[in-house]
């Protein structure tokens, strides 16, 4: 009994201590140099692969970062600036900071606002939707409502408001790595400047059509009438096709294009609420901070009647 | 006027749905459950019940608060798991045994791996191949086939006609005198022998298969080979030796061959997608069948066989793919 | 045994309840939007503007290219206005929009309905004339009729094909226009064979047709190079390579064309607009549509000016049924559903179809359970349950040696699905992808 015990015991060690042998020498045989600073570039990226960089994976983003000898075009979405600046020093190179970005949504047209005239049956997928036709209402640009954006969102960043049907972006997970831009047949995701406090003004449509056409298939719709930018006392805001777009690095966050909007299609984000009407607006009014999440006061009320 | 339906084509759909083939099989299996209900009585009917109703039960209770998904238990697989699985026991077998069983079945062999449609193995005989190693002897001790006033508890045993012919030809008898020993073919034909319960009645589970052809449940090859592929093996040993070889037909009478050929590989979700390779399949499961019950150990091998068969289906779907139109052509 | 291709293919209801609709003149309509883009290939340009008076039969926009095709006026009235109109997608097309004023001709469109035999003009005029009257493969992919007429140098072509097999269930506008213009297509397919100069002309039929089948048999004893084949009923049966494949037993080559095995395809429709087009000096401005449907009051054939609104064609059929469900441009396995009565009928337009309610909504989806019934019924050979997964996945390299480019789109895989998994329109996003992805890498 002993005896057997002792064999196996023997003979397995015995296949080990040879295997092991092997392995050191082909390990020594086969051994590819490279560069240790690819792994410390490697270890301070945020390893969510996410290819918001543009390459596949953390580890190929650091071996683009250890080849190249200029960082200026590359950059971490996820990491920010923080670890951009991390993995200059490790290179020794340097690198400017750049703005964080955040996507933003721009179609506010729920069943409330766009009425539904038809019903869509196929594979629940924005891309097939739109190859195949327009969408279940009059606008054929805005938001499908088939979450391709959510779907493809690594970060958790994106859900459907079941509500309104429209993708809402959590900004505090979005890392602004675009994944959701690219999914978007329609483009109706922007990444913008993501400004203090996350303040955020833009125009939330992305529809090209005349106003009529526009107005007609969609209440809160551009109808490209050019009020906003005869107010825009910065010239951010520029009209083509019938849709307006404010200029994220010229736009100082005043507001003022937000009360002109006759279709409340401009939408102001986490600013404070305004104390009575006009005048008071843009000023730094720092009582009641509640965040309204969407069109000025009373609209709402208003649109669900 | 009604919102219209847009969707890509096709706009037109066959009726068969997942639940319809599912209780088609159902239907396919009645024979043969009438067929051990009259041969071992009401120890083949509470085996059904156990089985069928633990199965339903746990893929309820998985589906809703380990998975916390919508359940599923109407589409019908987790009833085609149940009577398949009470197919593969003896009718004696204690209830704790078959609700353990249907336990492995639905649990490790089926949901585990994500549900209908993502289980590499057949679920029935994950819980059937559990039972048989875990606990050998209730599995292996038959119930002689009396009729219908079989008691459940206390039935007389006995062995198979496979069992008898492994013990016999182990011990050097030779076939013919073994053979005296056993039901005459035509008695194995309709189902008189002992067994597992679903397994004895060739003639029930043939006209099951009919069914199911017939309603395009499934399509002939896999059956088709598995038969043909014993047929010849076991043709050719026994021509080589009638003496220490039983002749084909009694091995395809006997023990799982039919009930595994037509109801335990046919299985959708475990069975590969081409014909060519429903064909590797086929042949791979009667090859090893025959090769565990003539040189292995145990007297009966088909559920190892599909089992063994089932790991090699992904591989077989990589590789074996169906012939494109135009191919030849390209290359030629 | 009847003849048919031999791999995969499924068997829907027949459903041809306008099969025996004699093929009526729809009244004018009020206005056309003429899409000038209604072909494969590229979009053809406007030479009328707002204000231009037309009559029919006068061109109204040109071919832009070899694969490219001339659109002429359907009616004779005042050019209102070009501009992009919303068209069966939703999404906007350029369009010529024409007020209705009377009913007046081209002085060079022979109108009258005598059959005329003799064809006088040569392999390359008829080619030309081809071109010229803006005749498509009126099966519905609308490829324009002369590039398969001109064949490359080099290959030769021995048998032409002419498609009258009609697979797609409900619609009857081949069925009818080869019970009632048989002479004329007879002559229309000899035209062609003359064109392409083969001798041979085989027209497949499904056996689902026994009328046109015997009809035809009789007719073209006189008509030497000939022969009707009568085929098995299977779907999709009038897909060319499918056609070729029961015929004459040849295979196409993955990503060939039928030319690549010496054949040519061409649809019964379009041999009968050839032979108006050679023979009667007439453009292709009208065609047979068939407006059908469970609940449809009258299931009819029209013969239908291009541009016509649809709502015209569902009024002249008894109107539109209370439990519309889903209108359908095209049959009901590979047509296109559209989502408003005003767009107009186009070359391509074989029939408007009619879905109730409960016929429209998909089935409820379930997951796979690898049944292998999408494997059994593809007729290219295909693994769409694999595909389908491959495209979700955007593997695409993968999909390209899965085959994903041979899929000709027949929708059986997504008819047999006892799942109810949308099978094609993943593996059409597949599709598009992938060859988007090798358009990038020829350039």
């Amino acid at each position: 009994m002993s005896a057997t015990i002792l064999f196996t015991i023997i003979s397995l060690s015995a296949i080990g201590a040879t295997a092991a042998i092997i392995l050191y020498f082909v390990a020594q045989k086969f051994k590819v140099y490279e560069d240790p600073r690819i792994d410390q570039v490697e270890e301070i990226l945020p390893a969510a692969n996410c290819g918001g960089c543009g390459y596949p994976g953390c580890r190929g983003f650091a071996e683009a970062l250890v080849k190249a000898d200029d960082l200026s075009p590359f950059f971490c979405p996820v990491g920010g600036n923080e670890t951009m600046a991390k993995a200059a020093d490790i290179l020794g190179k340097a690198v400017e900071a750049k703005d964080p970005l955040v996507a933003v949504i721009r179609c506010s047209g729920s069943p409330i606002h766009r009425t539904r005239v038809n019903k869509y049956d196929g594979a629940s997928s924005c891309a097939i939707s739109s190859s195949l036709y327009s969408g279940e209402t009059g606008c054929q640009y805005g938001c499908l409502g088939l979450g391709d954006c959510v779907d493809v969102c690594d970060f958790d960043a994106i859900y459907m408001d079941e509500e309104t049907g429209l993708p809402v972006v959590i900004d505090d997970k979005c890392t602004a790595c675009g994944a959701c831009v690219k999914a978007c047949p329609n483009i109706i995701i922007e990444l913008r400047k993501k400004n203090k406090k996350d303040r955020k003004i833009f125009v939330s449509c992305v529809n090209k059509d005349k106003g009529g056409v526009a107005k007609k298939a969609c209440a809160v719709a551009c109808i490209g009438c050019g009020k906003c930018v005869k107010v825009c006392p910065y010239d951010a805001i520029t009209l083509e096709n019938f849709l307006a777009y404010i200029d994220p690095n010229k736009c100082k966050l005043c507001r003022k294009c937000v009360i002109e909007c006759p279709t409340s299609a401009i939408l102001e984000i986490n600013f404070p609420e305004r104390k009575a009407k006009e005048e008071t607006a843009d000023e730094d009014s720092k009582t009641q901070v509640k965040e309204t999440n969407a069109r000025p006061a009373g609209e709402k009320e208003n649109d669900i009647k | 006027m009604n919102k219209l339906f847009i969707s890509p084509s096709p706009h037109m759909y066959e009726d068969t749905t997942v639940k319809r083939l599912m209780f088609d099989v159902v239907i396919a299996m009645l024979p043969a459950l009438a067929f051990s209900i009259y041969f071992f009585g009401m120890g083949a009917i509470i085996v059904t019940l156990t089985a069928v109703v633990s199965c339903l039960a746990f893929e309820w209770l998985i589906q809703k608060y380990m998975l916390k998904q919508e359940p599923s238990i109407t589409d019908g697989s987790a009833l085609v798991t149940g009577i398949l699985l009470a197919f593969n026991v003896p009718t004696n077998l204690p209830i704790w045994i078959v609700i353990i069983g249907s336990l492995v079945a639905i649990g490790i062999g089926k949901m585990s791996f994500g549900g209908l449609g993502n289980n590499p193995f057949n679920p029935a005989l994950v819980g059937r191949v559990f039972m048989l190693i875990s606990f050998p002897v209730q599995m292996t001790s038959w119930p002689v086939p009396t009729g219908f006033n079989n008691s459940y508890t206390d039935a007389v045993t006995g062995a198979t006609p496979l069992g008898v012919m492994k013990e016999g030809i182990g011990a050097g008898e030779t076939v013919s005198s073994i053979m005296d020993k056993i039901p005459s073919h035509m008695e194995l034909f309709y189902g008189h022998m002992g067994g597992s319960m679903g397994e004895i009645a060739a003639i029930a589970l043939l006209l099951g298969f009919g069914y199911m052809l017939f309603r395009k449940v499934i399509k002939m090859h896999i059956p088709v080979s598995i038969l043909l592929t014993i047929t010849a093996f076991t043709g050719i040993l026994w021509l080589i030796n009638p003496e220490s070889n039983a002749d084909p037909v009694f091995h395809l009478l006997t023990g799982g061959v039919m009930l595994g050929a037509i109801f335990m590989a046919t299985d959708y979700v475990t069975s590969p997608m081409s014909v060519k390779g429903m064909w590797i399949y086929g042949i791979g499961i009667g090859i090893i069948t025959v090769l565990i019950r003539v040189f292995g150990a145990y007297p009966e091998g088909v559920s190892f066989a599909i089992l063994i068969m089932n790991a090699f289906v992904p591989l077989i779907n990589a590789y074996i793919k169906p012939k494109r139109f135009g191919e030849e052509v390209k290359n030629g | 045994m009847l003849k048919t291709f031999p791999k995969g293919g499924v068997h829907p209801a027949e459903s041809k309840y306008s099969a025996n609709s004699v093929i009526e003149i729809l009244p004018l309509p009020k206005t056309v939007s003429i899409p000038i883009s209604q072909h494969i290939g590229a979009p053809s340009k406007a030479i009328v503007a707002k204000g231009d008076k037309v009559r029919v039969g006068d061109k109204i926009a040109e071919s832009t290219g070899f694969v490219s095709t001339n659109i002429h006026s359907s009616v004779s009235g005042t050019v209102v206005k070009v501009d992009d109109v919303l068209d069966s997608t939703g999404y906007k097309r350029p369009c010529v929009i024409i007020d209705v004023e009377g009913d007046e001709w081209n002085e060079n469109i022979d109108r009258s309905t005598d059959l005329k035999k003799e064809i006088s003009l040569t392999d390359k005029e008829i080619i030309n004339k081809i071109n010229e009257s803006g005749i498509v493969g009126l099966g519905g992919a609308t490829f324009p009729s002369h590039v398969k007429l001109s064949v490359p140098d080099g290959k030769k072509i021995d048998v032409l094909i002419i498609n009258g097999v009609e697979c797609e269930p409900y619609l009857t506008s081949d069925h009818r226009l080869m019970l009632e213009k048989a002479e004329e297509m007879l002559v229309g397919i000899q035209i062609l064979m003359k064109a392409l100069s083969v001798n041979l002309a085989l027209i497949g039929i499904e056996n689902n047709k026994p009328d046109a089948i015997a009809h035809l048999q009789d007719l073209v004893k006189s008509y030497p190079g000939i022969e009707v084949h009568a085929l098995k009923v299977q779907y999709p049966q009038g897909g060319e390579k499918q056609l070729i494949k029961a015929l004459i037993n040849r295979e196409v080559p993955s990503g060939g064309l039928p030319l690549n095995v010496g054949a040519v395809v061409h649809n019964v429709g379009t041999a009968f607009a050839v032979y108006e087009a050679v023979q009667k000096n007439k453009p292709l401005f009208e065609r047979v549509v068939t407006l059908t449907g469970i609940s449809v009051k009258k299931p009819s054939n029209f013969m239908v000016r291009i541009g016509t609104p649809v709502i015209d064609l569902v009024e002249a059929a008894g109107g539109l049924p209370e439990d519309t469900g889903k209108i359908i441009n095209g049959g009901p396995m590979m047509g296109k559903s559209i989502n408003s009565l005003e767009v107009p009928v186009v070359k391509g337009t074989s029939g408007i179809l009619i879905m109730p309610v409960e016929k429209s909504a998909r089935k409820k989806e379930s997951g796979c359970i690898r049944c292998a019934k999408c494997v059994s019924v593809c007729p290219q050979g295909l693994e769409p349950y694999l595909l389908n997964r491959l495209a979700q996945l955007e593997k695409n390299d993968k999909l390209e040696t899965g085959g994903v480019m041979d899929c000709i789109e027949c929708g059986s895989c997504a008819y047999t699905c006892p799942a109810g998994l949308p099978l094609l329109d993943y593996i059409r996003l597949g599709k598009s992808r992938v060859s988007k992805i090798i358009r990038t890498r020829k350039q």
